[in-house]
């Protein structure tokens, strides 16, 4: 056996200037795909052209929940499923900053689920990148709320018996600007829609479709976390401007991804702003007819 | 590479040159760069790093055309190219 090799000197990686390279190697598996998201959340931070000073990261508990832990920039590992709520809080405290929320599917739509609707519902000025990798992967490959319907995991070893969530379709009916999905191998693409997220003013969400070869492939057959990269990348279909309520996560027939809403809404500040100033006209606008109050009878 | 016809301009486009460095401590493996470099630069290397994986290695550098793809599929921060047109000549 050829011994262990170690450069005397360790090359310096472009990215390392945002890196705590005291913590890396990270705890990820090999082959996981929350690693290439978290390089292009880096790639979209510098691209974005933000000063790094008023940037951002929230993230809650789980694997993804590491890349707080992991960026050179202001971060914040939250309890799990409060990314949403902190990261509220950032932004009302410091309008000019971006901040983004990078978690699990697990700690955003299960646990973190009720703030996720709630946050789009009134438009807060977040960027959510959200990498589902069907399972929940730190705490031993449990059942999640996007595992596909038949899909075996710990606590479904006969396989699922749920209807996965369409995290799309729920961001853009609960009232997201920007609702986009990739797989972990259109780096290119992810990185773009993710400075597309950053720059873009309301809730942007981002939905990454990552391997989890340790938990999730193993039991589904496709242990290589090389398989699993591409079988996701095989079945996906670049469908822009789909219908989100369209865009299902089918394996069988078209895995729907690309660019699926981006549009204008007011945000939470603004009408905050509005609100503060007197500028809201009062409710109802049609105004209330006081003479015909009275005159009619119940039933 | 092989053209079904010779370009025209073939003369005058520059190929852009690259040299692929790895952080060999922090390779965990997984052979992304490997399976997705377009130029087949990349092999797995006999060597391990001090972590007990197999890494991979240029065993074709003159081929690297500085796409940087390697760099964005590596979920390790394990790997990177630079840009060396213009020493190579």
């Amino acid at each position: 056996m050829t011994p262990p090799t170690t450069a005397a000197v360790q090359p310096v990686h472009p990215q390392d200037h945002l890196l705590r390279t005291d913590r890396i190697p990270h705890i990820w598996c090999s082959g996981c795909g929350i690693g290439i998201v978290f390089g292009a959340l880096m790639a979209a931070v510098m691209k974005s052209g933000t000063p790094l000073d008023d940037v951002a990261v929230v993230s809650g508990i789980g694997c993804t929940g590491r890349m707080a832990g992991y960026i050179k920039l202001d971060s914040f590992h939250t309890t799990h499923g409060r990314a949403i709520p902190f990261a509220t809080g950032l932004k009302l405290a410091r309008p000019q900053g971006k901040v983004v929320v990078a978690s699990g599917d697990g700690d955003l739509l299960a646990i973190g689920g009720n703030h996720f609707i709630h946050a789009a519902r009134r438009n807060m000025d977040l960027t959510i990148i959200c990498v589902n990798n069907f399972n929940y992967g730190m705490t031993g490959g449990q059942l999640a709320p996007s595992t596909p319907f038949g899909a075996k995991t710990t606590t479904t070893p006969l396989g699922s018996p749920d209807e996965p969530f369409n995290f799309c379709a729920l961001a853009a009916a609960c009232g997201a600007t920007y609702v986009a999905r990739w797989t972990a191998l259109h780096v290119r693409r992810l990185t773009n829609a993710i400075t597309e997220a950053m720059n873009k003013k309301g809730f942007s969400f981002v939905e990454v479709i990552a391997p989890c070869p340790t938990a999730f492939g193993r039991r589904n057959k496709i242990r290589r976390a090389l398989d699993l990269l591409r079988f996701y990348y095989d079945r996906s279909v670049v469908k822009n401007q789909l219908d989100p309520g369209e865009a299902t996560i089918d394996f069988d027939h078209s895995l729907a991804v690309g660019k699926f809403l981006d549009i204008e809404r007011p945000t939470f500040l603004d009408h905050y702003e509005m609100v503060n100033r007197g500028e809201v006209e009062a409710w109802p606008a049609t105004g209330v007819d006081a003479s015909a109050a009275g005159k009619r009878k119940a039933g | 590479m092989k053209y079904w016809r010779e370009p025209l301009d073939l003369d005058r486009i520059k190929v852009t040159r690259g040299r692929v460095t790895v952080v060999l401590d922090r390779c965990k493996g997984c052979e992304f760069c490997i399976s997705y470099c377009s130029r087949g630069v990349l092999a797995m290397s006999k060597k391990f790093n001090r972590k007990g994986y197999h890494y991979p290695e240029a065993a074709e550098p003159a081929k690297c055309v500085n796409c940087h793809f390697c760099e964005v599929i590596c979920p390790e921060f394990a790997i990177f190219s630079e840009d060396i047109s213009d020493t190579a000549g």
